[in-house]
């Protein structure tokens, strides 16, 4: 069958996912896809669509998530759990140089990247939002992190269109779902028994023509559509219904970087303090939250050593250790800097926020710390410095 | 933003992890706790005043510091490093010939070629004077091009004035020399006191001035208003800021100051462009 062109469609019955999964394995690809770990919703390998948790769906709230059936919902009706792309592009903990020391000086080697292509099935707009900002950070800056260019290169992102949303949700603020951006090979849409599937590049394209697909009937593209948008049409309704339960949180965005700049001193900061416990959840869930710290990994002689690259969160004193003490000494100065970065220098760093809107680091805050609330608490008048 | 000096982009092939390992050629002691170390150049090594390395001890890791040595005598490269834990503990139990990592240069500069022409202050306290001597260095080397320059320079101790040994070849440069201590001793016949006083007695600053400053911050923020008190403008006035380093380009997030990295937006900063975050509590 010739490939079907970028920006076309074809419609599967929905278990002909299956087949799916297995192109892509066939293809050498690792395959992983949303799958149920000790209570949550994460991506794990998957080899067979039973795996999958359909029916199921997510209640999420500030500390708070839950996983319950729900004999209405789909195969794709819940939303993101605390696992986001981020791990794929950039592990947990990773070597970045080995040395071992010879009679004069050190031999350097580059460790082998583990870098069999990935295929994540199920992601949402608000993570391919959030990997394009990665991609700024790691790929566009003066300096390109090689590691995290290999590993981006070899993925494959297959997106789905959410036609719900978590009381956390608040990608309709920051314009980043709930439908799919670009930069997916193949966008997802839910149907009764079927599955759209939307091509969106050259390698999806070549995938989509062995999954045996008909054309979809006349109004079932705009079905799909619609059922994505009447969810955003929800979320936007949401101050007018005051239904905070099914249709997200909102994060007001006019000023948005010179209301938070321009409020540093501002009382809430050291009120949201007294609540926080500096656990650095928040930052290990978010999806576009990149610190690392580089640690050496020594053999007992000395002589062999392993630059280690692990996630590192401003939470922490060491993040901002310097020989006169931490520059920020306080959990007040430490969730300004988090804050402050997320949604306003990021601005001036990257040229974008660094929040999709995503909402995981108010689930998976133990004590249920929401920015939306913060933000609004700081007020909407931008200050004149 | 000014147009500042940025920093040499390295292409996007190199592995930005990769050190270079070099010798060790020389080890100086300064004063007590700091000393100077001589590195051989990389083939090919530049730098401009201002700029740092990463400088790496396998087993122990990496630490920023300052090149403090002459731009136009790039075969040897100097580090003057107060011994402070960890990575600066294992430099100093090195001995001439061994070998250690090196990644850089990284960062800004101090705009030394800017300003021909222009009155020249230079405020430093402690160690903060490692990093500016380049810059005397490429003032004296050209110092018919400028107008009035002076080094204010302030230690705790007389003990732990750096570079005394040259005051007297800058001050042959035609550079005026002004130095203070917090805490005299029975030697001590200067003035006592901290930098941002001493300014004053430098009457010709003013709007055709340029201060590049570098110690701890709080000496920064004091010399930093009693220049614009004494008339210098905010563009004309430049501060190298230290945060913690890990990477030095850009990706770890370690050395945030509100918008900018200081690891490639600084070290170096004008004025205007950090002053609404420069006095904000623990920013
Ligand atoms: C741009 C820049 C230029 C510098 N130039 C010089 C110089 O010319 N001479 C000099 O003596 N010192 C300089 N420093 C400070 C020097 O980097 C620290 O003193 C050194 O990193 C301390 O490391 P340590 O392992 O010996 O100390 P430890 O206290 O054991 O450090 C532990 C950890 O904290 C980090 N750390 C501690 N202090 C600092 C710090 N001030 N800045 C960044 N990371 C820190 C280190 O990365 C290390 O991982 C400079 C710092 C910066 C940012
Ligand atoms: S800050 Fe919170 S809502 Fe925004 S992207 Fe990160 S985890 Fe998601
Ligand atoms: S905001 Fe919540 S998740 Fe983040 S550090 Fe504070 S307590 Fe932990």
């Amino acid at each position: 069958m010739a490939s079907p062109r970028i920006g076309s469609w074809i419609k599967i019955p929905k278990e002909r996912l299956q087949q799916l999964i297995d192109t892509l394995a066939s293809d050498g690809y690792r395959v992983v896809g949303p799958r149920i770990r000790d209570g949550a919703i994460i991506l794990d390998d998957l080899t067979d669509i039973r795996q999958l948790p359909a029916g199921v769906v997510d209640e999420q709230d500030g500390g708070h998530y839950r996983l319950r059936e729900d004999p209405t919902a789909g195969w794709f009706d819940f939303v993101v759990g605390p696992q986001s792309l981020k791990p794929f592009v950039l592990p947990p903990r990773e070597p970045l140089l080995q040395l071992q020391r010879t009679s004069e000086t050190w031999q350097t080697e580059t460790p082998e990247i583990d870098d069999r292509p990935v295929a994540v099935l199920g992601l949402r707009g608000c993570d391919l939002h959030a990997l394009s900002i990665m991609d700024r950070v790691f790929l566009e800056g003066p300096y390109v992190d090689p590691r995290y260019e290999k590993r981006r290169a070899s993925l494959f992102l297959i997106g789905v269109h959410c036609r719900r949303a978590a009381p956390t949700c608040f990608c309709h603020s920051l314009k980043t779902g709930p439908a799919l951006p670009a930069g997916f090979d193949l966008g997802l849409s839910e149907l009764e028994e079927h599955f759209l599937l939307e091509v969106g590049s050259r390698r999806g394209a070549a995938v989509a023509a062995r999954l045996q697909g008909e054309e979809p009937a006349s109004g079932e593209i705009t079905r799909a559509r619609m059922a994505t948008r009447a969810l955003e049409q929800r979320m936007h309704d949401r101050p007018l219904h005051g239904d905070r339960r099914t249709a997200g949180r909102w994060l007001e965005t006019d000023h948005l970087r010179d209301r938070l700049l321009g409020n540093l001193e501002h009382p809430r900061w050291s009120e949201v303090a007294e609540r926080c416990l500096a656990c650095a959840n928040c930052t290990m869930v978010c999806p576009t939250c990149f610190c690392t710290t580089v640690e050496e990994v020594s053999d007992l002689s000395g002589d062999s050593v392993t630059r280690m690259r692990r996630w590192e969160s401003c939470f922490t004193w060491e993040h901002s250790y310097t020989t006169a003490g931490p520059v920020h000494p306080t959990t007040q100065s430490r969730y300004r800097q988090w804050l402050t970065h997320k949604l306003a220098s990021w601005h001036d760093q990257f040229g974008t926020s660094g929040c999709v809107g995503c909402g995981r680091c108010i689930t998976w805050c133990p004590v249920g710390i929401d920015l939306t609330e913060e933000v609004a608490a700081l007020g909407n008048e931008v200050p004149h410095a | 933003m000014p147009d500042l000096p940025t920093l040499s982009a390295a292409p996007a092939s190199v592995d930005p992890w990769q050190p270079a390992f070099v010798e060790i050629v020389a080890i100086h002691d300064e004063t007590p706790g700091v000393r100077t170390f001589d590195l051989a150049a990389p083939h090919g090594y530049t730098f401009e005043p201002g700029q740092f390395n990463m400088l790496y001890v396998p087993g122990y890791g990496e630490a920023a510091i300052s090149i403090s040595s002459h731009p136009k005598s790039p075969q040897v490269i100097s580090h003057t490093i107060r011994r402070a834990g960890n990575v600066t503990g294992a430099l100093f139990r090195c001995q001439p010939g061994d070998r250690i990592g090196l990644r850089g240069p990284f960062g800004s500069s101090w705009p030394v070629g800017r300003y021909r022409g222009a009155n020249v202050v230079i405020a430093a306290g402690g160690i903060g004077l490692a990093p500016l001597r380049p810059a005397i260095y490429q003032l004296a080397a050209h110092r018919e091009d400028y107008g009035r320059v002076a080094v204010v320079y302030g230690s705790r101790h007389p003990k732990d004035l750096l570079y005394r040994e040259t005051f007297d070849q800058w001050r042959r440069a035609d550079i005026e020399v002004l130095v203070t201590v917090d805490f005299a001793d029975d030697h001590w016949t200067g003035p006592i006191g901290v930098v941002p006083t001493l300014l004053e007695q430098l009457p010709w600053m003013g709007p055709h001035t340029t201060l590049w400053t570098c110690g701890p911050e709080i000496m920064m923020r004091f010399t930093a208003q009693q220049a614009l008190r004494q008339g210098i403008t905010p563009d004309h006035l430049y501060l190298s800021l230290e945060r913690n380093m890990n990477c030095a380009v850009g990706l770890c997030g370690h050395c945030q100051f509100g918008p900018s990295f200081v690891c490639k937006d600084g070290p170096v900063y004008a004025y205007r462009q950090i002053a609404p975050f420069l006095f904000v509590h623990d920013f």
